[in-house]
């Protein structure tokens, strides 16, 4: 919370208006902390507070309940003031259990508020969250530095549910609701938004949605009723941008935006993909949309997916698949055929930790080699990152028109953290969107002589002739094709031409794509901070809050990584020095230092979770005092 | 997707301007031509054929087809092809393979097409040898082969392609051969009105790398000891002058011979296309299913059953959705249930 006041609202309790708040859910994996994040995120944001959120959960699905592998944490912060992370330390954190305290404490700030579920920190849950023999954190006096407010809240979701006929597991599973109501107590929240979730969710089992509404209202009336709250805090709403907004996740983004996309183009929409977290949710998401005429299909292996949306590319669909970084390895081949038939595909990489399973759950940036340079023979492919949960919209449309327009596989780059994550979204209307210019070559075009499926237009992109087209039929392959006629061709002097010419058709995106602007700070000066992907958020608020003590540092970030856009090098240029933080050992760093020979300063982070506002902070101030 | 075009085609209007380059003698050229001579007469435009092939010697013929076509990568012609049928279920798409691609390094994708039924022709060339690597051991080489790889003789035990079709739940299983135009030309019109997966094995010979292979079943002094072709409703009768028969006692084939034991027609083996466990019996029967007995290998269609292709219940999911809930608009998908408005 970073600036707080306070103001007198009642008798008992104090009101605290503040700008922003960071909390973190955190409790087993089955203790609902998923859900309850996010219903106080929705609640939050049709408030009209910016909001970010990150869900963490562990790659386990129910580890032993109460061990510290079974933790699972959603964290959100929301403001009255631009919000670009889910927060780096906690104000407040929930902990169902001793092993969510023992995970969370390092990341709670000083003074935080700390609610306890006391039933979780019985002698079997100390120990099964590692404390040492007879050591208590809520006893033995280690969280003085905390507001400790000790709740059994199991005790207190029983007590709420003794009326009511359910059924002891049940009424155990009811207790996020408990807390959720009186965390919407304790930052003047109103219920009625969860309510009506409830009423929805369990509309087919009315003892169970009234369960869960009386275990809400308990929490709020604990919070009301008790007086071990001296305070509730206020953050009033944000000024965003006026407009219709939503709560939109990454994978949500991008599954609607190659919806987007089909319907802007007036082509249908293919998905071939293989079940790989944290990718697999625009399967799920996809697979919902039959009704608009979405085909899925559930290959038997990544090879597959991206196979099957080849085979659906060649019949003039939108064909798109969706992985993260070991998938993404299985497809490789597949991608190098792709390129050499030149057909339009959206590949979506969802990045996490690597090598190999690595960290399955965590965020990672360490795919951009792979999607750059990870392929057989000489096959450039244009590469985009996408840097927040909304902006997976905008960067997915793009990857399909880019694809699209100019007859090529492209890989649009995200990461679990941005995938997973959610933030308010000023959703656009259908008319706001860009069409999408698909056209499908016809007989009546090539009257004068055959059909020259490698004849190169002003993009130096290829004609796209389907099957069922009469008097084009042609045949394409994965062998070297001869320049226009497209034929099997092992002539030397072709070969190096066409690899030539696939080079300079991915090299011409750049004639098509916007020119880079410096997104935050004065085009020249000491230090330019340059970002790709999800460290945008940190970078920007970082770079925000310092301009606030007077230290100048502009922002610049690449949506656009292959081919980087024309003027990149000269906006670089008027920067006497570079910093690139990356979540990977720094990639981005050796494709501007291959590319321009700028020496680039590269400030690594590699742990599964995204930077923290110090450590950009930390190196910045380095690079400005040295 | 079968209609009438207005001018019949020829045999000739499937042959495209591009020199055919398998080694001569190859048994691709047969299956070629017959593809060729039954396509005209399918009553299928043209332009709705599509030929998606992998990798190896036989994978070329999408090249030599004058039709849409798509020379892939080595063992993904399977779900390449799947994904055109699923887009477009209006074309009719034929897949080349071989024994290699198929049941190598294309396994994978290979089980699963059978078992998902989408309507389409596969036809698997097995010459029991990599060719196009010239001359390595394939998953269908009998075992003891010597190959460049193994001087000393395969160790692996072989696939039986039917076999394995089969167990991957195919609809229709065929076998065919080479150098019997006739019974080929009958078995892929057969596969292509057969509605789903149609998997036909052709026993190909290689001249370079295993040459006669197969010559038992096609040279006039052994064929009809070695090769039995079945008939729908028919009982199983070969040799010379048909004078053997095969006969089920329970589940345990015997080899009867008509003209002294008695048994008449009525009492042997009828061939029941539909009958999955017969048709598991009659894949494999040459495999030694009884010790010491050498039965003589069974061509023609082994299995064939109606059942729900794939990309017809993909459409019909779709279409119900549209019915019952109307498509929405590509605002309310942008939009989502919950929005709020800031002013």
């Amino acid at each position: 919370m970073d600036t707080a006041q306070e103001q007198v609202a009642g008798n008992k309790v104090n009101f605290i208006d503040t700008e922003n708040v960071v909390i973190r859910f955190s409790g087993d994996s089955g203790d609902g902390m998923q859900l309850t994040g996010t219903q106080f995120s929705d609640t939050s944001a049709f408030f009209g507070n910016d909001i970010c959120t990150f869900p963490d959960y562990p790659s386990e699905i129910r580890a032993p309940a109460g061990t510290i592998a079974g933790v699972s944490g959603f964290q959100i912060q929301f403001g009255s003031k631009e919000i670009n992370t889910p927060g780096d330390s906690y104000d407040v954190l929930v902990a169902m259990n001793a092993a969510a305290l023992k995970v969370e404490l390092k990341n709670i700030k000083k003074g935080g508020v700390i609610i306890a579920n006391t039933a979780g920190f019985d002698k079997k849950s100390l120990r099964l969250a590692q404390y040492s023999d007879d050591a208590d954190p809520l006893k033995d006096g280690s969280l003085s530095d905390y507001k400790v407010l000790e709740i059994d809240i199991t005790k207190h979701t029983k007590e709420s549910l003794s009326g009511t006929n359910l059924g002891n597991k049940e009424v155990e599973r009811a207790k996020n609701m408990f807390i959720l109501g009186l965390i919407y107590w304790m930052f003047d929240r109103p219920t009625e938004h969860t309510e009506a979730f409830i009423k929805e969710k369990f509309g087919k089992k009315p003892d169970i949605a009234e369960g869960n509404i009386l275990a809400l209202q308990a929490g709020w009336n604990y919070g009301e009723n008790t007086e071990i709250f001296t305070s509730r805090y206020r953050v009033a709403s944000a000024e965003l941008a006026k407009g219709n907004y939503r709560s939109i996740t990454g994978n949500h983004a991008a599954a609607i935006a190659l919806i987007a996309a089909s319907k802007k183009a007036g082509i249908p929409l293919f998905l071939g993909s293989y079940p790989i977290t944290p990718a697999t949710d625009i399967l799920h998401d996809l697979s919902k949309y039959k009704a608009s005429g979405v085909k899925t299909f559930q290959a038997e292996d990544e090879i597959g997916g991206i196979c099957s949306s080849i085979g659906a590319s060649y019949t003039g669909h939108l064909a798109a698949t969706t992985t993260s970084g070991p998938g993404l390895s299985l497809k490789i081949e597949a991608l190098g055929l792709a390129t050499i038939l030149e057909i339009p595909l959206v590949v979506i990489n969802v990045q996490r930790g690597g090598p190999s399973t690595g960290l399955p759950t965590k965020t990672e940036q360490a795919d951009l080699l792979q999607a750059m340079y990870c392929r057989h023979g000489e096959a450039p492919l244009p590469v985009i990152a996408a840097a927040s949960p909304s902006d997976c919209f905008d960067t997915v449309f793009e990857a399909a028109r880019i694809a699209l327009e100019h007859m090529t596989p492209i890989i649009c780059l995200t990461d679990g953290y941005i995938a997973n994550g959610s933030e308010p979204w000023r959703y656009p209307t259908e008319a706001a969107l860009p069409m999408i210019k698909v056209h499908f070559a016809s007989k009546d075009e090539w009257k004068e002589g055959p059909y020259l499926p490698y004849k190169r237009d002003e993009k130096l992109s290829r004609p796209w002739a389907i099957p069922g087209t009469p008097g084009l039929e042609h045949r394409i392959g994965g062998l070297e094709r001869k320049h226009e006629t497209g034929h099997p061709s092992h002539d030397p002097e072709n070969h190096e031409f066409m690899v030539k010419l696939r080079q300079q058709k991915i090299d011409k995106i750049a004639d098509y794509i916007p020119e880079q602007k410096v997104n935050f700070g004065k085009e020249s000066g000491k230090l330019a901070v340059l970002t790709w992907g999800s460290t945008y958020g940190t970078v920007r608020n970082s770079l925000i809050e310092m301009s606030k003590e007077g230290k100048e540092v502009s922002h610049i970030h690449l949506r656009y990584l292959n081919p980087f856009p024309k003027n990149l090098e000269a906006v670089l240029r008027k920067f006497d020095k570079i910093l690139i933080p990356e979540m990977n050992n720094g990639q981005l760093s050796v494709l501007i230092r291959s590319k321009y020979l700028i020496p680039t300063i590269s400030l690594n982070k590699i742990k599964g979770v995204p930077f923290s506002a110090d450590e950009i902070k930390a190196k910045v101030n380095e690079l400005l005092n040295n | 997707m079968i209609t009438t075009s207005e001018n019949k085609l020829t045999a000739k209007d499937f042959v495209p301007d591009q020199d055919v380059k398998w080694c001569p003698g190859c048994g691709d050229y047969s299956i070629l031509k017959q593809v060729q001579t039954i396509f005209p007469d399918l009553g299928i435009p043209r332009e709705n054929f599509v030929f998606i092939s992998g990798i190896g010697c036989s994978s070329r013929f999408t090249y030599y087809m004058e039709t849409y076509g798509m020379h892939s990568i080595h063992g993904r012609a399977g779900i390449i092809a799947s994904g055109v049928k699923s887009a477009n279920p209006n074309l009719s798409v034929w897949v080349v393979s071989g024994d290699g691609d198929s049941t190598a390094i294309g396994g994978n994708h290979f089980i699963h097409l059978m078992r998902r039924n989408l309507d389409l022709n596969y036809l698997m060339f097995n010459n029991q040898i990599y060719s196009l690597t010239k001359g390595q051991y394939s998953p269908t080489s009998e075992k003891g082969k010597i190959t460049k790889s193994t001087p000393f003789g395969t160790i692996e035990a072989p696939f039986n392609p039917a076999e394995l079709a089969l167990g991957a739940n195919a609809s229709f299983v065929s076998r065919t051969l080479d150098r019997d135009p006739k019974h080929m030309q009958a078995i892929l019109k057969k596969a292509n009105q057969h509605k789903g997966t149609s998997f036909v094995e052709v026993y190909q010979n290689c001249p370079i790398f295993n040459d006669g292979a197969f010559f038992a079943y096609s040279d006039k002094e052994t064929k009809k000891e070695e090769a039995i072709y079945v008939e729908n409703g028919q009982p199983l009768i070969y040799g010379e002058n048909n004078n053997k028969g095969i006969k089920l006692n329970g589940l345990t084939p015997e080899i009867v011979d008509l003209t002294t034991t008695g048994v008449s027609a009525n009492d042997l083996w009828i061939h029941n296309e539909q009958d999955k466990t017969k048709a598991n019996l009659l894949a494999r029967m040459f495999d030694a299913v009884v010790p010491d007995v050498h039965f003589p290998r069974p061509f023609g269609v082994l299995f064939a059953e109606e059942r729900p292709v794939y990309e017809e219940m993909m459409q019909s999911q779709i279409e119900n959705a549209k019915a019952k809930k109307g498509e929405p608009n590509l605002d309310s998908i942008l939009s989502g249930d919950k929005t709020w408005t800031i002013n």
